[in-house]
């Protein structure tokens, strides 16, 4: 409870605001790369409070954005299986496939349920142990340790109906894949605590090595994201590019050495697509073949899928910062909440829901004058 | 409990379902789904675009409330009563603070007090299913009794339905409560005006978070329990010490102050401005709601209640509210404008502003 009171201290804000103001001398791109801090900002108005120089785009950190659309097909056609039950993290539920959503699986008498934890999903297997049980292991590296204990625990407990549809992805080959496009306009990136927190701050300096920019590790809260902008600024004025640690209380440069094992010892990285951005080479993880009994994919052949996403849907480009959700000609027009064209739109993350809910009638600007 | 069949087939000869479609005009859901039943957008659009279209002229024109006031007419001296009725569905039927008793009749009888009524009866009507132990049925019973017995109302008739195992999550409980509004009493959402003080009773989400916290079986290391309780008693205080500067009331129920606020000032026509701030969230319910991914003042509550009075009876509800247990922490959070109706802004800890959205439906843990 302390931590909430003391990262949200109007006063501290203030400050920092202040010393970013101060720093700031010509104009500078910052991306925050995690779906988190993008509602952070916009909830507490942050992006109001910024010099105009600062211009903050929208990274692909949303796990659920990104989750490719014949992931999705795959997931309802698992999920519509009479002997299936399958299991998900709430905000799935809505993602749009192809046809329908989860929703739509369940009201038609799909077993879908929501879980809180993958772990939750073992115990259902094991209490249930005729029916199928399908967890669908989404996320980035903060998700996927506790899929990686789910197999195992599965895996020692002999659950033969328990099984994940892995779709992990990673953030470091984004970054590159980001950096590597010649398209970017990102100066310099705020990277998502909760990743560090489990893969640690090292394999980043390569990458502000490579391509001149500065990385700051920023956790979620108001104060978090401000004191990452700030350090971020400070590094751009000076010409330098580091990679800087803005969430001590949480992140160290080894990370979470456990955590790493179990998911080393689990999964094995492959290339993957990211909705809307295409294949990105090494961004992804898949289950192990020792543990291939386990692997949804594997279990339920659901055949190969040719998806096609909607061709107004421009959340690709918002997913690398090219551009702004209200700068897509669908937003808020045939694109809202309750008919998203794109995952941006649905997840409780992605930067065009963030936009929907908090800013859709007016500028930053006009937000702040009135 | 008396018998509720229908019948005869005098209604069914009139209904004309060939070529019937249902006119919701929902691309992804051409069934019911979970957030139909949310009480945001989806829950208003089912209203909308299929019961008042298939109602016909049997429905009534006036604007959404929680309970309908009626006129009686010469015959019975010229009175007003207050009707409504309520389902309730909630998973599981016992969690802290309360249960799926109390919870039916506290709801039904402050959606009668929302609309300044005296609540007078309530009716109970069960939907049991086959294996639900009467052990279960009679503690929910006498939580009822004893709910009504405080809130002052009597449980004067019902109906009682049994289903097939499988077919019910145990217990389902439909009250419907009537009441007499005072003279001089109007409470509606029309007579909001600029510049009146928006109020919450209490603080918020605790209901929410409390029946998640055992739904799920997830362990927030918090004693934080429901606030389901009736809001007659305060609303009888406020009614007697604002009198006509009371404007409107609206018990935080499904959506939490976030749906009741989009609501209030897309009927009324107004503008809303809150001070983030000035609402009081508990910190269970902050930390609980930080951990799910989920915005407390999107959370149901019970027995909270959000009220509408003009600035010269502000001090005076105030204090009413605050001699009263439910309204002790009762606080100002916000003030009606008369720019940009229909929208609620929000003014964030940090200085800046946001637009407070209704919710769509279900509220989703986020997944990290």
């Amino acid at each position: 409870m302390k931590y909430l009171d003391e990262f949200g201290d109007p006063d501290r804000a203030r400050r920092l605001v202040a010393e970013i103001h101060a720093a700031t001398t010509r104009p500078w791109s910052v991306m925050e790369v995690c779906g988190g801090q993008t509602h952070a900002i916009l909830r507490h108005g942050i992006d109001q409070l910024l010099p105009a120089e600062i211009e903050l785009v929208h990274g692909p950190g949303c796990p659920v954005c990104v989750t490719p659309l014949e992931m999705i097909d795959r997931a309802l056609l698992i999920a519509a299986r009479p002997e299936v039950t399958f299991c998900s993290f709430g905000d799935m539920l809505r993602v749009p496939g192809s046809a329908g959503d989860l929703f739509t699986v369940k009201a038609a008498g799909g077993d879908v349920r929501v879980v809180y934890s993958p772990l939750d999903a073992v115990a259902i297997a094991e209490a249930e142990p005729d029916r199928e049980v399908v967890f669908f292991g989404v996320g980035f590296e903060t998700t996927a340790p506790a899929n990686a204990m789910a197999v195992v625990q599965a895996h020692d407990r002999g659950l033969a109906n328990f099984s994940v549809l892995a779709s992990h992805v990673l953030v470091p080959p984004a970054i590159e894949a980001l950096m590597a496009s010649g398209t970017s306009r990102v100066d310099g990136f705020l990277a998502a605590g909760h990743v560090c927190t489990v893969m640690g701050t090292h394999q980043y300096a390569p990458l502000a090595a490579r391509y001149r920019v500065p990385i700051v590790v920023t956790g979620f809260e108001p104060l978090d994201v401000l004191d990452g902008i700030r350090r971020c600024v400070v590094q751009l004025e000076a010409g330098r590019a580091e990679v800087e640690n803005a969430y001590p209380r949480a992140v160290t440069a080894e990370g979470n050495q456990p955590a790493q094992e179990v998911l080393a010892s689990v999964f094995e990285v492959c290339d993957r697509p990211w909705r809307g951005i295409g294949t990105i080479p090494a961004s992804g993880w898949r289950l192990r073949a020792e543990y291939a009994d386990h692997d949804a994919e594997r279990r339920f052949d659901v055949g190969a899928f040719v998806v096609e996403e909607p061709a107004a849907c421009r959340a690709g480009e918002v997913l690398q910062g090219l551009i702004k959700p209200d700068e897509c000609e669908a937003f808020g027009a045939t694109c809202t909440p309750r008919t998203p064209l794109g995952a941006t739109m649905v997840s409780s993350e992605g930067a065009c829901a963030a936009y929907f809910r908090y800013r859709r009638s007016g500028s930053p600007a006009a937000l702040r004058g009135g | 409990m008396g018998e509720s069949e229908a019948g005869g087939s005098g209604a069914d000869e009139r209904l004309d379902l060939e070529g019937w479609t249902c006119p919701l005009p929902l691309r992804d859901h051409d069934r019911i789904v979970l957030g139909h039943g949310g009480g945001g957008v989806l829950s208003g659009e089912l209203i909308e675009h299929l019961f008042l279209p298939a109602f016909g002229e049997a429905a009534a024109a006036a604007t959404p409330t929680d309970s309908a006031v009626l006129e009686l007419g010469a015959v019975a001296g010229g009175g007003r009563l207050a009707f409504t009725t309520d389902s309730y569905v909630v998973q599981p039927l016992f969690f802290p603070g309360g249960d799926i008793g109390d919870l039916a009749v506290n709801g039904t009888v402050n959606d009668l007090a929302m609309s300044g009524a005296v609540p007078i009866a309530l009716s109970t009507a069960f939907v049991l299913e086959e294996g639900l132990e009467l052990d279960v049925l009679g503690r929910v019973a006498t939580s009822m009794g004893r709910a009504a017995t405080a809130a002052g109302v009597q449980l004067v008739t019902g109906d009682t339905k049994v289903v097939e195992r499988g077919h019910g999550d145990g217990l389902y409980v439909t009250t419907a409560g009537v009441g007499l509004v005072p003279a001089g009493v109007d409470l509606r959402p029309e007579r909001i005006r600029p510049g009146d003080a928006v109020i919450v009773s209490g603080p918020i989400g605790r209901h929410g978070v409390a029946v998640l916290s055992v739904r799920e079986g997830l362990e927030f290391g918090t004693q934080l329990v429901s606030d389901t309780a009736p809001l007659n008693g305060v609303v009888a205080e406020m009614v007697r010490a604002a009198g006509p500067h009371l404007h409107a009331l609206r018990d935080l129920t499904r959506g939490g102050l976030a749906a009741s606020l989009t609501e209030l000032a897309a009927t009324a026509g107004v503008g809303i401005s809150l001070t983030e701030s000035a609402i009081p969230v508990p910190e269970e319910v902050r930390a609980a709601c930080g951990f799910l991914g989920l915005d407390p003042i999107h959370v149901a509550n019970e027995g909270t209640l959000v009220a509408f009075v003009a600035p010269e009876g502000v001090d005076d509800v105030l204090a009413a509210m605050a001699a009263t247990d439910i309204g002790r922490h009762a606080v100002v959070v916000g003030q009606v404008r008369d720019e940009r109706p229909g929208v609620v802004l929000a003014r964030t800890t940090l200085g800046a502003t946001r637009i407070i959205d209704r919710p769509l439906g279900e509220q989703l843990p986020r997944i990290c």
